[in-house]
């Protein structure tokens, strides 16, 4: 084996290269040096486009409405009059890899008659899941103390507001609510709360 | 043979040249003084992160990130893959060890002066690499996907949510999608694997750079003071006159110390197992009561004590403060005395800072602010406080067990907290004071005007005026005495033990 290598191999001093003029003059290097930055620039947006629309396809852009739609959550009968009742559906956007987490719970406060009160589980304050105390009438959460009356307003706590509210109906004997898309406290569907 | 290898060695050497630069930078003189055990929790850092590193490859052999199955393989790992359940153990054992060491080097490195110049860059880079930690803490416990890991994430969201004009937006970007679901935990494992590792391992190289470049931080002396003309000329001098080679002068104190903390992970997770996974991740399950991780819980408690209108400017404007003055910290403090003798500002907001993580992390695993969403059926009223009542105080007793109110009021010491016991209520409110208080509610309880008859009322009113301590009468309005000395509603009052 030949000794050593150099510790660096041999350049030419740049600053006396006959191809390194003053600032002003263009060169045939510097030119191509620029084109080729710049046609680096055009296939680096061309890629970057794509990439950045793949990265934000979650958002819904604007009131959320491509995530809402009307799901079922079953005849008007299964709802006793003056209580509210424990219901679950299946969000309307499913993925092959959501497992079970796509089996929502919501709160089901039947008035009278038709008129129903479809609230979300999730706590306004930082969305633990509320339980209903038929006895106390109130909603408790378990996480940070917050509750609120039967008919989902404030009672108290460090909730700001009241439940969210699903947009409901009911259509041939079913009760259908406007779901989807999860009630935060500041989030787009709390501005659909009814 | 030994020829042989070292002809070997100086063939690879001769093209990788990498010899000289590392023996000259393990061999850098420091200074004497540094070979501390105050200085062994950069390295010992570094040793836990390999362990993560490494555990972390292990458990992703065959952990399954889909929001189907990855409970299932979680249980797997516990109980059918050998040993599955102690490489899990290692990992979120090195988890909490990680966070605390990392904490413990900030304030050695705070306290030590070690952040002024010219080392701002690198406490900079350090502030970065906690934030990466805690990062990696909090996605780590989501992919843990259980029930703690998908109300976590709600919480999360909820928070992002709060965010002025962008919050919507931010929540979905977060999940993934508009609900926690499979694609909000493959986004998290992407953030856990491959993100957050990468950038930490690029800035622990530029930390660990920057360490050699400028040297470890000498012994602060009180009356040593750094200024930036002289401070590079002082310390190269003392690393002359004061100095040996970091290897093997300092480090066997950070071999010993590591193989100390490596020791201590294995025997936490060997004596106390993995955490979790609790309950599968099944939103249609709300028996369950989500608690952050250790870490966080001081958190968990900041959120139920702030008052309500405080909390979204806190929450979104605390961390820009604390996170702008850590960064900003060797700019506004660069030059002057090191030693924590000489800097008692220093020293108390470590103390004031610990205390009140301290005992927010206290305060949350007692959780006095959560209702027993379970006492109305639990626990009886005590049999003394029904002796020698009237009938209405005992109808009154049985509306204060059925409308469980013992889910925020204790009594004989067994209940919630989060409303005052209630065992010598008589002696703080009058007979109006309570109606008023039941049926209007106020501070912090709700108004049970429309879930009480007037006749429910009466009875637990009655009931509630019998709780005061022996041989000491109820609260009463003097303006009213006359009134309630002749009046029909002086009955309860008279009903007491």
């Amino acid at each position: 084996m030949p000794g050593t290598m150099p510790d660096t191999p041999d350049t030419p001093a740049r600053a006396d290269s006959p191809d390194s003029p003053d600032e002003t003059t263009l060169t045939r290097r510097g030119m191509l040096m620029k084109v080729g930055i710049l046609v680096n620039g055009v296939v680096a947006a061309a890629i970057g486009v794509p990439i950045v629309a793949y990265l934000l396809s979650s958002l819904s852009r604007g009131r959320g409405g491509k995530y809402l739609s009307w799901v079922p959550l079953g005849p008007v009968g299964q709802f006793p009059e003056g209580e509210t009742r424990l219901a679950t559906f299946r969000n309307p956007l499913v993925m092959p890899t959501d497992g079970k987490t796509v089996d929502t719970a919501c709160w089901v406060r039947r008035v009278e008659g038709d008129t129903f009160q479809v609230f979300a589980v999730n706590c306004m304050h930082l969305g633990c899941p509320v339980r209903w105390f038929p006895q106390s009438g109130l909603f408790m959460c378990p996480c940070h103390g917050g509750a609120y009356y039967r008919d989902g307003e404030r009672a108290s706590g460090p909730p700001e507001r009241g439940l969210f509210v699903y947009p409901s109906k009911v259509k041939d004997g079913i009760l259908t609510i406007q779901a989807g898309q999860l009630p935060t406290p500041g989030g787009a569907a709390a501005v659909a709360r009814g | 043979m030994r020829l042989m290898l070292a002809r070997i060695g100086r063939w690879f050497d001769d093209r990788l040249q990498l010899a000289r630069p590392i023996r000259e930078a393990v061999e850098h003189p420091v200074p004497r003084k540094t070979a501390s055990w105050f200085y062994v929790f950069g390295s010992a850092a570094l040793v836990v992160f390999a362990l993560q590193f490494v555990t972390g490859i292990l458990l992703a052999l065959v952990y399954v990130p889909s929001g189907a199955e990855a409970w299932s393989s979680l249980q797997a790992l516990n109980n059918e893959v050998a040993l599955g359940w102690f490489i899990r153990a290692l990992h979120g054992w090195g988890s909490n060890f990680m966070v605390a060491i990392v904490l413990i080097h900030m304030v050695q490195v705070f306290l030590f002066g070690a952040f002024k110049f010219p080392r701002e860059l690198t406490w900079i880079v350090g502030v970065f690499l906690l934030l990466m930690t805690l990062g990696m803490a909090f996605s780590g416990q989501v992919l843990r996907f259980d029930q703690d890991a998908y109300w976590g994430l709600g919480i999360g969201a909820s928070i992002a949510s709060r965010v002025p004009v962008i919050g919507p937006a931010a929540v979905e970007l977060m999940l993934g999608g508009p609900i926690i679901a499979g694609a909000t935990l493959s986004r998290f494992f992407a953030l856990h694997v491959f993100v957050i590792p990468g950038l930490l391992i690029a800035l622990v190289g530029l930390h660990l750079l920057m360490v050699l470049k400028l040297g470890i931080n000498e012994w602060p002396m009180p009356g040593r003071v750094v200024r930036r003309a002289t401070y590079l000329r002082e310390y190269h001098a003392l690393t002359k006159t004061d100095g040996a080679p970091f290897v093997p002068y300092a480090v066997w104190k950070d071999v010993f110390f590591a193989a100390a903390i490596l020791l201590a992970v294995a025997a936490c997770a060997l004596v106390f197992g993995p955490f979790g996974p609790t309950g599968r991740p099944d939103p249609t399950i709300i028996q369950t009561t989500p608690k952050p991780d250790y870490f966080f819980l001081w958190l968990y408690a900041l959120l139920s004590l702030l008052p309500p209108s405080l909390e979204t400017p806190a929450l979104l404007i605390g961390p820009v403060v604390v996170i702008g003055l850590l960064i900003l910290l060797p700019f506004l403090s660069g030059e002057g005395e090191k030693s924590w003798r000489r800097r008692p500002i220093a020293v108390v907001t470590v103390l004031l800072v610990a205390v009140v993580l301290g005992t927010f992390t206290r305060m949350a695993e007692v959780a006095p602010w959560s209702p027993h969403m379970n006492a109305w059926s639990g626990d009886p009223i005590p049999d003394r406080m029904l002796k020698g009542s009237t009938a209405l105080g005992r109808q009154g007793a049985l509306v204060f067990q059925v409308k469980q109110c013992r889910n925020c009021h204790a009594l004989g010491g067994t209940g919630g907290q989060r409303g005052p016991a209630l065992d010598d209520v008589a002696v703080r409110l009058t007979q109006d004071q309570l109606i008023r208080q039941v049926i209007q509610g106020g501070g912090n309880m709700p108004a049970y005007g429309k879930n009480l008859s007037p006749a429910e009322t009466t009875a637990l009113v009655a009931f509630l005026m019998t709780l005061h301590p022996h041989g000491q009468a109820p609260a009463r309005d003097a303006a009213q005495a006359e009134f309630v000395n002749k009046g029909p509603s002086a009955a309860p009052a008279s009903a007491s033990r």
